[in-house]
């Protein structure tokens, strides 16, 4: 009985963050912003751009994702939405696995699809696009749920997003690290697949754990 | 205190098909005790509420009658004592308790950006009640005339209105509602009283803190008095006291 429940909940989330204002579109655009910036700031040689093109590209959506993390479950906290998911027939744990997908829809998978043209303006051989976007679509879901975490943790926190940058960002270090070597090794002609294969497991172990984590800050923030 | 088992006659009540768990079960409450903020707030609390009551909760401000509601709806660890909704025990099986109850506390949970009719036909997908149910309840309350507008240009009644409509759609047999007819103009506010009088003559039942008469016959009351003396402070950090 809980599909339906979720795919309307889904519906809604993504309808919100659609709406101006909601967060996803400022977030992608924050992240084209961002990349477009760094030839601007390092110089347009394009050897230096090509190396640290993943790089940029990954702390940038990393940084966007951290953007639209502070409203994830504050809204429905503020005006009572969170109490009423509770009662619910539907676990708390799918309403947060809900809610980091549809965040995920609103944020990382556009921000995977410009991935590719910032990646060519940012002189990334063409080689290298593939891993590039394909380290973006596994490894981007992880910063959706784990950011899912630290949302809930600071739902009750008036002006938390900075203690929310502060708690997320490490939790992001390894999918960073593995994402960004996907597409350097693509770059440098070597095998992309170990690092592509990490970044996946990264988010499914964060699948695996982040609605739990979630979803008992959560009760504990509805006191 | 009565035994909270052994209140049956539920299949006879159970008649109108379709209906969740829970028809037909008393809610007894016994020894109840909760802290906020590492203070007493409510101690040795005993009630009973049968299907087809309801009760009017009453007593002066920061007593705890929101306390109650919201350590009854399950958002608040219990510090003593023992919640029974039929054989569904609060402190064992919160999740089974949480799908008896309909809650409507201070907030609304009305999205501003969805249109009156979408924010009510999110709970009934949420529910799986259907959207027929969302109708009628958009037409119990008099909003059909702006279901299709955005909530956000709702007035505050409007609002608690839509929030309360919420009740009808979800179906629970235990209603917990927090001062229902705050922005209420006088004829919603009948309204109320003549929904609660319907939900508890098809067996559910109501506790309701309120400060105004409902005007509702039968309408029994329970009045809570602050406790008699302080409790010895405790820890208020909640991750240190690790009941959850």
């Amino acid at each position: 009985m809980s599909r339906p429940a979720l795919s309307a909940l889904l519906a809604r989330d993504i309808r919100l963050a659609l709406r101006l204002g909601g967060g996803g579109a400022i977030a992608v655009a924050f992240f084209v912003l961002a990349v477009v910036l760094i030839p601007l700031g390092v110089g347009r040689e394009p050897q230096t751009l090509a190396r640290i093109a993943a790089g940029v590209i990954w702390i940038s959506a990393l940084l966007a994702v951290l953007l639209s993390l502070d409203r994830l479950f504050q809204a429905d906290h503020e005006d009572g939405t969170l109490e009423q998911l509770m009662l619910a027939p539907v676990a708390l744990e799918q309403v947060v696995l809900a809610k980091a997908l549809a965040h995920w829809l609103t944020t990382g998978l556009p921000m995977t699809v410009v991935a590719p043209l910032l990646g060519l303006m940012l002189q990334l051989p063409a080689a290298a696009l593939p891993a590039l976007t394909a380290a973006l679509a596994l490894g981007t879901p992880a910063l959706s749920l784990l950011g899912a975490v630290g949302a809930a943790v600071t739902v009750g926190v008036r002006r938390g997003g900075l203690l929310l940058s502060i708690l997320v960002l490490p939790l992001y270090i390894p999918t960073l690290i593995f994402g960004a070597r996907a597409a350097e090794n693509a770059v440098l002609a070597l095998d992309p697949w170990p690092a592509l294969g990490l970044t996946a497991a990264l988010t499914l172990f964060a699948a695996a754990f982040a609605p739990f984590a979630a979803a008992f800050a959560l009760r504990i923030n509805a006191r | 205190m009565s035994a909270p088992r052994g209140e049956g006659g539920g299949e006879g009540r159970n008649a109108g098909g379709g209906r969740g768990e829970g028809w037909g079960d008393a809610l007894a409450v016994e020894g109840l005790g909760c802290d906020r903020a590492g203070r007493r707030v409510l101690s040795g609390l005993s009630f009973r509420l049968a299907p087809g009551e309801a009760l009017a909760l009453k007593g002066p401000n920061g007593v705890g009658k929101s306390t109650l509601l919201r350590l009854l709806a399950g958002f608040l660890p219990m510090a003593e004592g023992t919640a029974m909704h039929g054989p569904v025990s609060l402190a064992a099986d919160r999740a089974a308790f949480q799908e008896r109850i309909a809650f409507a506390g201070h907030l609304d949970a009305v999205k501003p950006a969805l249109t009156v009719a979408d924010n009510l036909g999110l709970w009934a997908g949420l529910h799986g009640t259907g959207a027929a149910r969302a109708a009628a309840a958009l037409a119990r309350f008099g909003l059909e005339r702006i279901a299709g507008r955005p909530a956000a240009e709702c007035s505050a009644g409007q609002r608690r209105r839509l929030g309360l409509a919420r009740l009808l759609v979800i179906d629970r047999p235990l209603w917990l509602l927090d001062e229902p007819t705050v922005s209420l103009d006088t004829a919603s506010a009948r309204l109320v009283a003549e929904l609660i009088g319907a939900h508890i003559a098809r067996g559910g039942a109501a506790l309701v803190a309120t400060h105004i008469e409902l005007g509702l016959p039968g309408l029994g009351t329970l009045t809570l008095a602050p406790p008699a003396e302080a409790a010895p402070a405790r820890s208020a950090d909640p991750f240190l006291e690790g009941r959850w």
